[in-house]
């Protein structure tokens, strides 16, 4: 193989926050070097890319992404999810294990990781069922999962409302050496509940979700793993109450951290407006000063992990009334750059934005991603920070269409993605 | 202005929200003149001939659909009344589809009933014709509201600085709603009253006073409007027994002593008597009750026709 030089490259390192023009050398898949400074014109032959002071950073960890396969390839597909990952400079998906069958025994994990191989172009990990089929009721094969190749157990978006099983789950997990990821909402208070309660659901019509109904379950949760112990993330938190929570957590050194969504980041309730069900998500859009205080608490770490929350739904589930669509968006090709506009308002730094969304999501799961290191596959994306863009469903990569940034204007576009230093992504 | 020359400037008539007070005005002063025709032996009006009407109900509704029927077939539209239970959305179409195959029949006006909030937007957005909300989920019933407006406003001369007390299931009343709106816009202090299981998160941001205590709500009051508390509410989900409730918030003689004397009773019907009103004062002299009814017909031939009057002619 030969060698590749990104030359000229703004190196955004988020382990040590550093943010400088450089170079990365990348050989046989690796990187091998790092250049503090860019190379001299001539010291390679060929394979020198000038990137002209573009951005250079690690390929993005998408801790929280649903995918159809298998059983509802209509949704998404190995393939249509990873190319929509690599178009947004995500290297790495945990996909959940809402999938159809479950991925809930060895079996499937080792059916997901063949199919990821040969028809995926980034690296593809299933979180593997915390129940058997995903019932919330009884604890799968932790151990053999694991060893099949599952990076962590979850309900992916269903919570488990037996306090019991996930006692047993966290200290069952904490032996095996697994992350345990919930989905934190209290279903007996979620309900029929599909916006946040209070004026502006109350003036659409539409049932209510309290914030109790999240920070119940986290609180609940962080009590079950000082008894229990165990590695516990909180799968998404969306509301201030949960922050105070996840601060006292951590404060007391439980190890517990926690993830939000870029739509929670980004949007906030009255983006659903006239009932637009592309922004019916679980949990359901807050109001501003939620948002605020989210990506505050990501700026200052408290929040660890950002995900785009990608969940593929056909036109079907969404041309529906407002209560009665599915939740969920699709989010992999948009995270990135959604993410952009709040280093654009000045609420959070380049690098810790990319911390949060490569870094912060690889700690937790143990693996070697999400970092620039010279000995390390080359897992990169190459962004032009700058070039303007309008999101446009019709040619998004996804299968599905759901998208709540139809026609936003974005600025940021990835130009490069690489996975072991094979480029799977270009745009020019 | 006079109803004659009276312009409605929405294509459809989807809520109370987003109206004018003198779009409000403007239909009841249309519907004032179809009462006077209502009265009339001949009913019979032209306003709508040729046009085809549907009454789309998800929802089964005999009194509103009735209502919608009746009030087209006399300005003379063709009325197709269309309910779900003999329609294809059991057969699983959906509601997009529905509204596309009706569409294509090309009716100039549809009436629609959902059980789910902001269907009837969804549908709008979907056809070529006029929509009118007969009642999505509990958002918004807004010729509930113009009937009830119209009703006030003939016993009390006028609506401005009124006291009303919206009493009962508030959170899932979507009359509640488009009434807090249209009365509000119209000059009248509303208040509501419910259990407080009943009473929706930020609902006192609609400006509104809220109570618990029935006999505080209806203390000064000119109005009193009963809502509907369905059965399946009250076996201890949101309330823990009928007979809890209509002790509590059940409007009989002696709570209504407390509001003014000439205070006048609403309900949009159909009525849980013994659970949220009281017989002898569902029947009684300070009932308009059944004046509701009637005003219904009449607001429903003024919505028709104001919106038809937007319909283009070739």
């Amino acid at each position: 193989m030969t060698d590749t030089v990104l030359n000229h490259a703004r190196i955004i390192d988020p382990v040590s926050g550093k943010d400088h023009l450089g170079a990365v050398l990348i050989r046989d898949g690796l990187i091998a070097e790092i250049a503090s400074k860019p190379y001299p014109k001539g010291e390679f032959d060929s394979g020198v890319v000038d990137l002209k002071g573009a951005i250079v950073a690690p390929g993005l960890v998408d801790l929280r992404a649903f995918i159809g396969e298998p059983g509802e390839e209509h949704r998404e597909t190995f393939r249509s999810a990873s190319e929509a990952a690599a178009a947004g400079g995500v290297t790495t998906i945990v996909m959940q294990p809402n999938t159809s069958p479950a991925i809930d025994e060895p079996a499937v994990v080792d059916f997901v990781l063949r199919r990821a191989r040969d028809t995926g172009l980034v690296r593809i990990h299933p979180a593997a069922a915390l129940t058997k089929g995903l019932a919330g009721k009884e604890m799968t094969e932790f151990g053999l999962l694991k060893a099949a190749g599952a990076v962590a157990v979850t309900d992916g978006d269903r919570p488990v409302r037996n306090a019991q099983v996930m006692r047993r789950a966290l200290a069952y997990a904490a032996m095996v050496g697994m992350p345990v990821i919930h989905h934190v909402e209290d279903p007996d208070l979620v309900g029929e509940g599909c916006a946040t309660e209070g004026e502006f659901a109350t003036r659409l019509g539409l049932p209510g979700v309290p914030h109790a109904a999240e920070t119940i379950m986290l609180e609940r949760d962080i009590r079950l793993v000082k008894l229990a112990g165990g590695r516990y993330h909180a799968g998404l938190v969306s509301c201030r109450e949960s922050l105070e929570v996840l601060r006292r957590a951590k404060e007391d050194g439980l190890p517990v951290t926690a993830g939000v969504s870029i739509n929670h980041l980004t949007l906030n309730e009255s983006d659903i407006g006239g009932y637009r069900t592309f922004l019916k998500l679980a949990p359901p859009l807050r109001r501003e000063e939620e948002r605020l205080a989210l990506v505050e608490a990501v700026a200052s770490g408290l929040i660890d992990v950002i995900v785009s929350d990608h969940n593929p739904q056909d036109v079907e589930q969404k041309r529906l009334p407002f209560a009665e669509a599915a939740p969920g968006a699709i989010g992999l090709e948009t995270m990135l750059a959604a993410g952009l506009r709040l280093v654009e308002a000045g609420q959070i730094t380049l690098p810790r934005l990319i911390a949060a969304m490569s870094t912060g999501p690889a700690d937790i799961l143990g693996l070697t991603a999400g970092r620039l290191l010279k000995g390390q596959p080359a897992d990169l994306f190459v962004l032009d920070p700058d070039e303007p863009w309008v999101v446009d469903a019709a040619t998004l990569r996804s299968r599905s269409k759901n998208t709540p940034f139809d026609e936003a204007r974005m600025s940021g576009k990835v130009k490069l993605t690489m996975v072991a230093g094979k480029i799977v992504h270009s745009h020019h | 202005m006079t109803a004659a020359s009276f312009i409605f400037p929405h294509a459809h008539l989807l809520g109370i929200e987003g109206l004018s007070r003198p779009d409000i005005e403007g239909l009841l002063a249309l519907a004032e003149e179809q009462i006077t025709l209502n009265r009339q032996i001949e009913k019979k009006k032209s306003s709508l001939r040729g046009r085809t009407m549907i009454n789309l109900f998800f929802e089964n509704s005999t009194r509103t659909q009735a209502s919608f029927e009746l009030a087209g077939k006399r300005l003379g539209a063709d009325v197709m009344n269309m309910s779900v239970a003999n329609s294809s959305v059991k057969k699983g179409e959906t509601l997009i589809d529905t509204a596309m195959t009706l569409n294509a029949m090309r009716p100039d006006l549809i009436v629609v009933r959902h059980h789910a909030a902001g269907a009837v937007h969804l549908l709008a957005r979907k056809v070529d014709c006029a929509v009118i909300n007969a009642g999505d989920g509990a958002h918004e019933h807004p010729t509930q509201a113009l009937l009830d407006a119209l009703t006030i406003r003939r016993n009390k001369g006028s609506i401005e600085g009124l006291t009303v007390a919206i009493c009962g299931d508030i959170t899932h009343s979507r009359v509640a709603r488009s009434n807090i709106i249209c009365l509000q816009a119209l000059g009248a202090r509303v208040r509501v009253c419910g259990p407080v299981t009943l009473l929706p998160k930020g609902i006192e941001r609609y400006g509104v006073e809220v109570f618990t205590d029935m006999r505080k709500a209806l203390h000064g009051a000119d109005i009193v409007m009963m809502l509907r508390l369905q059965r399946e509410r009250m076996n201890g989900a949101f309330v823990p027994s009928m007979q809890e409730y209509f002790h509590f918030f059940g409007l009989d003689r002696e709570k209504l002593a407390l509001a003014k004397p000439d205070a006048l009773v609403m309900h949009p019907g159909p009525m849980n008597r013994g659970v949220e009103i009281a017989s002898d004062v569902a029947d009684g002299a300070q009932s308009l009750i059944r004046e509701q009814v009637e005003m219904g017909v009449a607001v429903r031939m003024a919505v028709l026709e104001a919106l038809a009057r937007r319909l283009p002619n070739s």
